[in-house]
């Protein structure tokens, strides 16, 4: 096994790969990243059947935690793999802190967190406010502290999708783009290493300030969000609501009676990051 | 990295062995531990040790997990109760949510999946409808498998539950029909006993993980409208049936420590020779002397002189058992090959087999 360790925040993953290419790649994007002793998870890149080593190499995703049908991937997206196989490891393992499918990031100590389905645009939007002076603290993953309830950045690569591969690389051209990966289950896809300032600073939190559920492709409009609304969203946008029982519920009722929400419709990205601005402005 | 799942045995069997782990053995430990489903176990049994505050904290998690499985599989059962009130028979929980319901050491920090119950061959539709009536559904719909199960299982085919999305395996037997040992399912319902708790309306979802286990005074000496557990022989009898008599050893480790945890809690002068016994009255001597002794062999149970031994077939069951590498792969391709195929040998005879996998194999 060809293997990479990396640190994203609080997790510390082992990957394991049967070939050399995928763990290239991720040490080239990982770089900055620390590379940790102990991890908390592994996961393996390995061939569907030992004849899909070298014949029309096939990667099976693999680790501590599976999912009895995920399909396999080209070894062109191995890279892919390897991501899936982490958020995999996040979302079925991981109990320290509540997990939301969200994006985030941090000024002035205090976090702005973006959720909704996929398509929505969080992630765009968290990696472009990254450059905006914003910190950027996760595009997939927003982790809240049961004890504290503050935000704990897991800043792992972004992947960008489809049309907002151009968007950021006009953006941000200095940034690192991984391998255009064409053609996945999900589109295109491209990886871009979050800002240096990002992962310097990854063990650094925030107290929430105001969520948002972003909507990609609409007239521009804001909405108000019910407490109630928003708590039920919040649970599905959790993957591990259920399990942590009691903590759960108490960090997420936390989280919805302290921090307000808004539903925001938006059709390019300067108009959302000019309405994030002014609704941060007036409720954060 | 040439290093076996000997290193989860060991630390399962003796915390200490554990203290000489670097950043990398630890690693391998719980990988291993998390392949086998033992993650939980090993969280429960290292809580005695002062482990580094990295592997603490991933300690820590697998119970948060091990507390969440077993309040959902009580849950599960409490459904499973209600569901079946209405049935007069008597309801056998049976594995892990028999072991956590029973306040039972194998049940700490165990993984638990499906809710497995027992009851008599004579009342299968009974009960089918009953839990078709409460939601649950058929998740193979294909004929030729229901029929299958049907004819010659020891259980119905899976049912899952619609809105909860959790499977219940519906037990009249302990080994399929068409398996050579042929255990009493009958004398196993008949000695099984009452949980003490009765539940009902009110009861609310709280109680359920109290009330199953907690000594509250009987309101129905005969037990009825509650769920049973197997008694403490028959219980070992089927850990090892389930090991030894059936399948490839999949997930074996965590079986053993089941019958290493039960035969440890249940030791008295009487119930070895009883054991011995019901094992031979369910024709499942082979399997559970066989269990007793790789129990004593890899976990260190505390068995008496006439049980221990060695059988020259045993070393074969340990190197399969322990077929796991520091990433958490399988290994022994070939053994583990042999395993499997000995499982079909053993569930069915030959010409039934080579019917079986042709109809299978046409099907795709």
């Amino acid at each position: 096994m060809h293997e990479f360790r990396v640190q994203v925040g609080p997790a510390a993953f082992r990957i394991g790969s049967a070939w050399r290419a995928p763990i290239d790649q991720l040490a080239h994007l990982y770089r900055d990243y620390p590379q940790p002793d102990f991890t908390d998870f592994t996961v393996r890149l390995e061939p569907t059947t030992w004849l899909r080593r070298w014949l029309r190499p096939s990667v099976a995703i693999g680790g501590d935690y599976m999912l009895p049908d995920a399909a396999p991937l080209p070894l062109a997206q191995g890279l892919l793999a390897a991501e899936m196989a982490m958020n995999l490891q996040m979302a079925l393992g991981w109990r320290r802190h509540l997990l939301l499918h969200a994006s985030a990031v941090e000024r002035d100590g205090r976090v702005l967190v973006m959720t909704g389905q996929s398509g929505s645009g969080k992630s765009t939007l968290s990696a472009l406010l990254g450059s905006e002076g914003w910190r950027f603290l996760g595009d997939e993953f927003v982790l809240l502290d049961p004890v504290t309830g503050n935000v704990v950045p897991f800043p792992r690569l972004i992947s960008l999708k489809n049309e907002a591969i151009a968007a950021m690389q006009s953006a941000q051209p200095d940034a690192r783009f991984g391998p255009l990966l064409a053609g996945t289950p999900k589109g295109d896809i491209r990886h871009v290493v979050p800002p240096a300032d990002a992962i310097a600073q990854m063990g650094q939190g925030g107290a929430p300030a105001l969520l948002l559920f972003p909507r990609y492709g609409y007239p521009g409009a804001v909405r108000e969000v019910a407490p109630g609304e928003t708590f039920m969203r919040l649970t599905q946008a959790s993957t591990n609501y259920v399990a942590l029982g009691e903590a759960g519920f108490i960090t997420l009722t936390r989280f919805v009676k302290s921090v307000p929400s808004r539903a925001i419709d938006y059709q390019s990205g300067d108009e959302a990051i000019a309405l994030v601005e002014k609704l941060w402005e007036r409720l954060a | 990295m040439s290093r076996d799942a000997m290193l989860l045995v060991d630390a399962l069997r003796d915390p200490a062995t554990t203290r000489g782990l670097d950043a990398q053995g630890w690693t391998e430990l719980l990988s291993m531990a998390r392949a086998e489903q033992l993650v939980g176990t090993l969280a429960e049994r290292l809580k005695i040790e002062s482990v580094p505050p990295k592997v603490a904290e991933i300690l820590a998690e697998a119970r948060i997990n091990a507390d969440y499985q077993h309040r959902s599989a009580l849950w599960e059962a409490d459904c499973a109760r209600r569901a079946l009130a209405g049935y007069g028979g008597k309801v056998v929980l049976l594995k892990g949510t028999a072991y956590v319901a029973s306040g039972l050491k194998a049940g700490e920090g165990r993984s638990i999946g499906d809710l497995d119950i027992l009851v008599a061959r004579d009342d299968l539709s009974q009960v089918e409808e009953a839990l078709l009536d409460s939601g649950w559904e058929w998740v193979k719909p294909d004929p030729y498998d229901d029929a299958y199960y049907r004819d010659h299982m020891h259980e119905l085919p899976p049912l899952i539950h619609k809105e909860r999305d959790r499977m219940i395996d519906v037990h009249h037997t302990i080994l399929p029909l068409t398996a050579r040992r042929r255990p009493d399912a009958v004398a196993m319902l008949g000695r099984s006993k009452p949980l003490p708790f009765r539940g009902g309306v009110g009861a609310g979802p709280v109680s359920v993980a109290q009330g199953l286990t907690s000594p509250t005074p009987d309101p129905s000496p005969e037990g009825e409208g509650r769920l049973h557990t197997l008694a403490p022989t028959d219980m070992v009898c089927h850990s090892a049936a389930h090991l030894f008599a059936d399948g490839d050893l999949a997930g074996g480790l965590r079986n053993l420590w089941d019958i290493h945890c039960l035969l440890s809690e249940f030791s008295t002068p009487d119930f070895w020779p009883s054991l011995g016994e019901r094992a031979n009255l369910h024709q499942l001597s082979e399997p559970v002397e066989r269990a007793v002794r790789l129990a004593h062999q890899l976990y260190g149970t505390q068995i008496p002189q006439e049980w221990a031994g060695w059988d020259r077939q045993d070393k074969w069951y340990v190197a399969r058992l322990t077929a796991r590498d520091g990433w958490g792969r399988p290994t022994r391709q070939f053994i583990r090959l042999i395993f499997y195929i000995r499982s079909h040998w053993l569930r069915m005879p030959l010409l039934m087999l080579a019917r079986h996998l042709w109809v299978k194999w046409r099907k795709g």
